[in-house]
């Protein structure tokens, strides 16, 4: 739960889920979690070309996809969720739940447009924050020629040292003001 | 509450564009007073715990499913699909076991999957490793419930991935991705 000067909390009844994973246990416990958070509308596939079928039908606001399933995975569903020119909304946000839990693989994750990684076991904690810095910390998307997703620098470093890979004038990112930080700043 | 596409902002730069859009979620973000003691965390713990009569059953056809998987194996080979699903089988019990009470048998799983993903040859790995694994997985799942097995179980998790780590470091000695993938640390916190 926040806590401080201000406390926000969502309203999961006003939020619209897509939960992709093979696995039937999985999804139970997910449907589970989200309906204690509140959350009624809450649709369920077992596989990534279901998922896809899905998502453009019902318009969920929130995916939350296993990785590893059959047919397509869930790292090629959220690239096919991730096409600028689709008629369906790109910029939904993307949790991937998944038991590969390897550097590497958050790197595979984040380069396919995913917003946000969590890696089992689960915990309703883990999966609340998740949730709640999708819907008040959005971040802006980036398009390049081999990339659209949300910006995946999350932080501005000073120290950063290696090459410049964007081109392209002083200010390159517009950040998005936080909704917290915003709201905080009025109180 | 989908994206309305007209509100999209878009700045171009040279080698990419970067584009905002008003936060259609933003309507969901409620401010609360301090004595709003409302905690939909603990709620859902709650209800988690609520499950939790389920998790021996539902832990012991993971393991049953895996033990299917390798029986398919010893009968067709290592093809793409019957290492596909016994990789599946153990990586559902990787993510699964802590969750469901049995952190060792995930322990054990990933152990397993590590064996999967980057032994250079399934054929080659000797049956026994394989077999010791999902065996393993299936005692500390059907034993659980004795007074002594936790510890043992912990134990015959960590033997299994030393033994399964010093092989995976000698077949893989001039390969080097997949030497680095195998001693790198996992994100995810350990058990």
């Amino acid at each position: 739960m926040l806590r401080g000067p201000a406390m926000f909390r969502i309203d999961f009844n006003k939020l619209r889920f897509l939960v992709c994973d093979d696995n039937p246990h999985m999804r139970r416990i997910l449907r589970t979690l989200l309906h204690s958070f509140g959350a009624r509308e809450v649709y369920e596939s077992e596989d990534g070309a279901t998922a896809l079928e899905m998502y453009t039908h019902y318009v969920p606001d929130i995916v939350i996809t296993d990785w590893s399933m059959p047919i397509f995975d869930g790292l090629e569903l959220a690239q096919m969720i991730r096409q600028p020119e689709s008629k369906g909304n790109p910029f939904a946000p993307i949790i991937m739940l998944t038991g590969h839990s390897e550097k590497r693989r958050v790197t595979v994750a984040r380069d396919a447009g995913v917003t946000e990684f969590l890696a089992k076991p689960i915990s309703a904690k883990g999966l609340y924050q998740r949730i709640l810095n999708v819907v008040a910390n959005p971040r802006p998307f980036i398009k390049t020629k081999t990339y659209f997703g949300p910006d995946r620098r999350r932080n501005t470093s000073n120290a950063y040292i290696g090459p410049e890979r964007r081109v392209g004038g002083e200010v390159e990112v517009l950040q998005q003001p936080s909704l917290l930080d915003k709201a905080r700043s009025s109180v | 509450m989908a994206n309305d596409k007209r509100d999209i902002e878009i700045k171009a730069f040279a080698d990419h564009h970067v584009i905002t859009q008003p936060n259609p979620l933003r309507k969901v973000l409620r401010r609360v007073t301090e004595t709003d003691h409302d905690d939909p965390v603990a709620r859902a713990e709650k209800a988690l715990a609520g499950l939790s009569g389920e998790f021996k059953k539902w832990m012991a056809i993971e393991a049953d499913r895996l033990s299917a998987a390798y029986t398919v194996v010893l009968k067709h080979g290592f093809t793409d699909e019957t290492r596909e699903e016994l990789f599946r089988a153990a990586h559902d019990i990787k993510g699964d076991a802590a969750t469901f009470g049995y952190p060792s048998a995930g322990a054990a799983a990933e152990s397993l999957c590590r064996i999967i993903e980057h032994a250079p040859d399934l054929e080659k790995v000797p049956s026994e490793l394989i077999v010791y694994h999902i065996n393993a997985i299936q005692a500390i799942v059907r034993e659980r419930t004795k007074l002594d097995t936790v510890s043992t179980a912990s134990a015959l998790s960590r033997q299994l991935r030393g033994v399964a780590d010093e092989y995976l470091m000698q077949v893989n000695r001039d390969r080097p991705e997949h030497l680095e993938a195998i001693l790198a640390p996992s994100i995810a916190p350990a058990d």
